[in-house]
């Protein structure tokens, strides 16, 4: 007896995904880096600004309790990468998700609606555009202070131009194909045209978007981080850590090694959860047809 | 008697893909003669077509062929590259089916041509292409000189396709391999490109190879016929022989399948009683469109897809439109279903009072079956949607047991409800479409073409299917359609149009038989009929020229610059539809042109 029961999209992507052994072993190793940068630095038994004087600039040790070493102030680089980690996935989720909610939202209803609310929404993105994004940055520290709020307010503020773009181009050639065509013929309102048959055929582009700009966004933060912009000393970032090891890199190797692997890590598994997802999501490329 | 031209014999074609190796084509042998003509018949996924890019060597990547095939002398499996590029063009030519993909955008048409040329012969640009616009000429395009220079967007389809028969004998092939040459271009174009290649035949001796779902376009044109079904040859004989008795049960089917409007249908809808209730009333609908035109300060063109459209529909009648690409016909569609505005006149649906019910009461079922269905919902989801959007109150158990009651009643089995559309052929998919658009219980379902993108069995099917539907459930149908067969077919009353404007409305048994509009007349004598006797026994009236742009239509009637028996007074005076015999026709000279017929 086949079950009848109704079944979703996401609830046969996630049964795909399930499959995707590189996709599921990217996703665990999320997890535990997760579970890692949130846990780790409860139980470690120093802080991200605490100086060691018997070790500065030492080598990573299992005797001294340094593991990952320490920096030039002799601060525990484990203890250090960890929060690095917390602020850098940090700025990844929330600006990539506040990009996301907006850039959607935005792109799909200035496609699908057109003409003169279109050329009005789409000439907002193009004034944002033209804001130059160190001026914006600058702009609101001087208004509100130095806040790493402010940074995921300042990299989504930008990030979902791209991504409204990208979405709109989608939205306009998805409107004139004849399933969409159809569900108006039927009477499907407008908000749900958009809900259940333009965003579902929109997740594959999104998602290797997305997967573009997570890299990109840590990247960014650790730019504004170096020009002073971004979090400040002694808290730290993937992107400070691994900039700050590269001006120590003749002396002191661990100082880039360990922050600078983690986040190469994190991005790889980033990519492999976006390529199943972009899989899963679509049940074309499903295998067992 | 002299060895054949094309010697093929056992070939095999096989695709290497992630779900196993596929057999395309399985041992299949024919051989042909010089001047000979083939056609090769077989409906989607009989491996046609993939039997003869494996002669001229265009397999996609993961195909192989093995096997012979012998031309004059050499056999073309084992060619390589650089061989083969010696083969293809002077020896074999081939012509695709759509002749907008197939010729470069960017290139010009002279361009392309002398391309084609100087890759074989030492010759020079100014010689290629004064040979090529001789070609041109030769394959009836006029102003060969000036269209030379002309790029294939500013040329029609069946241009296009004059081009590229031009361009595949500036070399003088000894085979033209033609794959449903004919498919994508209008009847009355298909026509003159029939007419050309048989032309061409006799002139150049050139052989041929026409692959073709469409039994009746080979049906004057091919000497002998090959059918072909799961990859295998079924049944290969002279072509006189194959239409008339038929050996195997498939050739039989596919030949009951093609629908034959010269003789009376089996299974034709009943006449309608009259003195029932109009359900749709269309008065002098016009629908315009501006054209895209970035340029500022520039008046905005329209174009007027539709023009001055009125007509009624009652109650469970079946109403054909048909009409060539770009008549207006999907727009007025559109007009009905309330998908595009309407710039004048209006259309009313009797018995919806508020837009809710009115989508309700109006469904529609588009050609293509899998674009039609959002990819990513389940058929499930498919079917249920506009239960959802209507009955917003009902329990999601009851609507998936309506769902699974719908399916069953368009011959899916319910238990299919939780796969995505890929996975389901073309007519099932159409059978979704089917579901989706009667599961409100509408009262009027629009048909744009329909059934255009099926085989011809499948074809069949999902119109006995629609028939007895409408007879269930007490529908009425707008079937729009090129195929003139099809329509006769399922229709009680037909409409013509032309450039946006009703020609012709009358019965469909009065229309087909008894024609009393120029156009309907040269519309119903391009239809090939799938009798070889009777197709050259036909004198052709086809239309002459080319279709005007929709852009700047002609003065008073539109058809006039076409037309054979225009006078004075078809250029200053739009005829308005009025009463010939028993049908009402758009012509200054009904009845005075056709009595008699």
């Amino acid at each position: 007896m086949t079950d009848l029961s109704p079944r979703s999209l996401w609830q046969d992507a996630w049964d795909a995904l399930r499959l995707n052994r590189a996709a599921m072993a990217a996703l665990w190793m999320l997890g535990i880096l997760v579970a890692a940068v949130l846990i780790l630095p409860l139980l470690l038994p120093w802080t991200y600004e605490q100086t060691d004087w018997d070790a500065i600039a030492t080598a990573p040790s299992i005797a001294s309790g340094h593991w990952f070493g320490t920096d030039s102030l002799g601060r525990d680089l484990l203890v250090r990468t960890l929060w690095g980690g917390r602020i850098s996935l940090l700025v990844a989720f929330v600006a990539t998700g506040v990009s996301l909610a907006i850039g959607i939202t935005w792109g799909a209803i200035a496609g699908y609606v057109g003409g003169r609310l279109d050329q009005l929404m789409m000439r907002v993105v193009d004034i944002l555009y033209a804001l130059p994004f160190m001026f914006l940055v600058i702009l609101l520290m001087v208004l509100f202070g130095r806040n790493i709020f402010l940074i995921f307010v300042a990299i989504g503020a930008i990030n979902w131009l791209d991504m409204a773009r990208i979405v709109r181009g989608q939205t306009l050639s998805l409107k004139n194909r004849e399933f969409v065509e159809a569900a108006r013929a039927g009477g499907v309102p407008a908000s749900r045209i958009i809900r259940r048959h333009i965003v579902p055929n929109l997740l594959g582009v999104v998602v290797v978007y997305v997967t573009l700009t997570i890299p990109h966004v840590i990247i960014v933060e650790s730019f504004l981080s170096f020009l002073g912009l971004g979090v400040q000393e002694p808290m730290t970032s993937w992107g400070a850590l691994v900039n700050e090891g590269a001006q120590e890199l003749e002396t002191s190797w661990w100082m880039i090694v360990f922050p600078g692997v983690l986040l190469a890590a994190t991005l790889y598994c980033f990519n492999f959860l976006g390529d199943g997802l972009r899989d899963a999501l679509d049940p074309r490329d499903r295998s067992g047809t | 008697m002299s060895p054949p031209l094309l010697d093929v014999a056992g070939l095999n074609v096989r695709f290497a893909t992630s779900t196993g190796a596929v057999h395309a084509v399985r041992d299949l042998s024919f051989s042909l003669r010089a001047g000979e003509s083939l056609g090769i018949v077989g409906e989607s996924g009989s491996g046609k077509s993939q039997a003869v890019l494996a002669l001229t060597g265009l397999l996609a990547d993961n195909g192989r062929a093995s096997g012979s095939a012998r031309l004059e002398g050499s056999d073309l499996i084992t060619l390589d590259q650089q061989e083969m590029n010696r083969v293809r063009g002077p020896r074999i030519s081939m012509i695709f089916q759509d002749p907008m993909t197939s010729l470069n955008p960017y290139l010009s048409v002279g361009r392309q041509m002398s391309l084609a040329l100087r890759a074989h012969r030492a010759i020079g640009e100014q010689a290629a292409r004064k040979e090529a616009a001789e070609m041109l000429e030769t394959v009836g395009i006029p102003e060969a000189a000036r269209r030379i220079e002309q790029y294939p967007h500013e040329l029609s389809g069946g241009m296009r396709q004059r081009v590229m028969i031009a361009t595949a004998l500036l070399l003088r092939p000894a085979l033209l391999i033609a794959d449903e040459p004919t498919t994508a271009l209008d009847v009355t174009v298909q026509a003159q490109i029939l007419g050309l290649m048989s032309d061409l035949r006799e002139r150049y001796g050139t052989a041929i190879i026409i692959i073709t779902h469409d039994l009746s376009v080979v049906a004057g044109l091919a000497d002998r016929i090959l059918v072909m079904q799961r990859g295998e040859k079924i049944e290969e004989g002279p072509v006189d022989a194959i239409f008339a008795q038929p050996q195997q049960a498939y050739t039989r089917s596919l030949l009951a399948a093609v629908p034959r409007f010269d003789r009376p249908i089996q299974g034709t809808p009943p006449r309608m009683k009259h003195a029932t209730k109009p359900i749709l009333a269309a008065e002098s609908v016009r629908v315009e469109f501006p054209v895209a035109d970035r340029a500022w300060f520039r008046p905005r063109r329209l174009l007027r897809a539709v023009d001055d459209v009125s007509f009624q529909l009652e109650a469970g009648e079946i109403l054909g439109v048909v009409g060539e690409s770009g008549c207006g016909k999907s727009t007025l569609g559109r007009a009905v279903l309330q998908l595009v505005p309407v710039s004048a006149g209006r259309v009313s649906f009797l018995g919806a009072d508020d837009a809710q019910s009115l989508r309700r009461d109006l469904q529609v079922v588009f050609q293509d079956p899998l674009a039609s269905l959002n990819p990513r919902m389940t058929i499930r989801d498919v079917v249920a949607e506009p239960l959802e959007v209507h009955e917003p109150t009902m329990g999601d158990k009851d609507r998936t047991n309506k769902v699974a009651d719908m399916l069953s009643r368009v011959g899916l089995d319910p238990s299919l409800m939780n796969r995505y559309p890929h996975q389901f052929s073309g007519g099932q998919c159409q059978r979704v479409a089917i579901a989706r658009a009667l599961i409100t219980r509408p009262k009027l379902v629009v048909c744009d073409e329909a059934v255009s993108a099926l085989d011809v069995s499948v074809r069949e099917q999902i119109l006995r299917l629609m028939l007895e539907l409408r007879r269930l459930l007490d529908l009425s149908l707008i079937f729009i359609g090129h195929d003139l067969a099809v329509i006769r077919q399922i229709s009680q009353r037909v409409m013509v149009m032309y450039l946006g404007r009703v020609m012709e409305i009358a019965a469909a048994d009065q229309l087909f038989t008894n024609p009393q509009h120029p156009y309907t007349q040269a519309l119903i004598s391009a239809v090939p009929i799938p009798d070889p006797v009777v197709e050259r026994a036909r004198k052709r009236e086809g239309l002459r020229g080319e279709l005007p742009s929709p852009l700047a239509p002609p003065s008073g009637c539109v058809f006039r610059t076409r037309c054979a028996f225009a006078i004075a007074r078809c250029a200053t005076e739009v005829p308005a539809l009025r009463l010939a015999g028993a049908s009402q026709v758009a012509c200054h000279r009904a009845g005075e042109v056709f009595q008699g017929r």
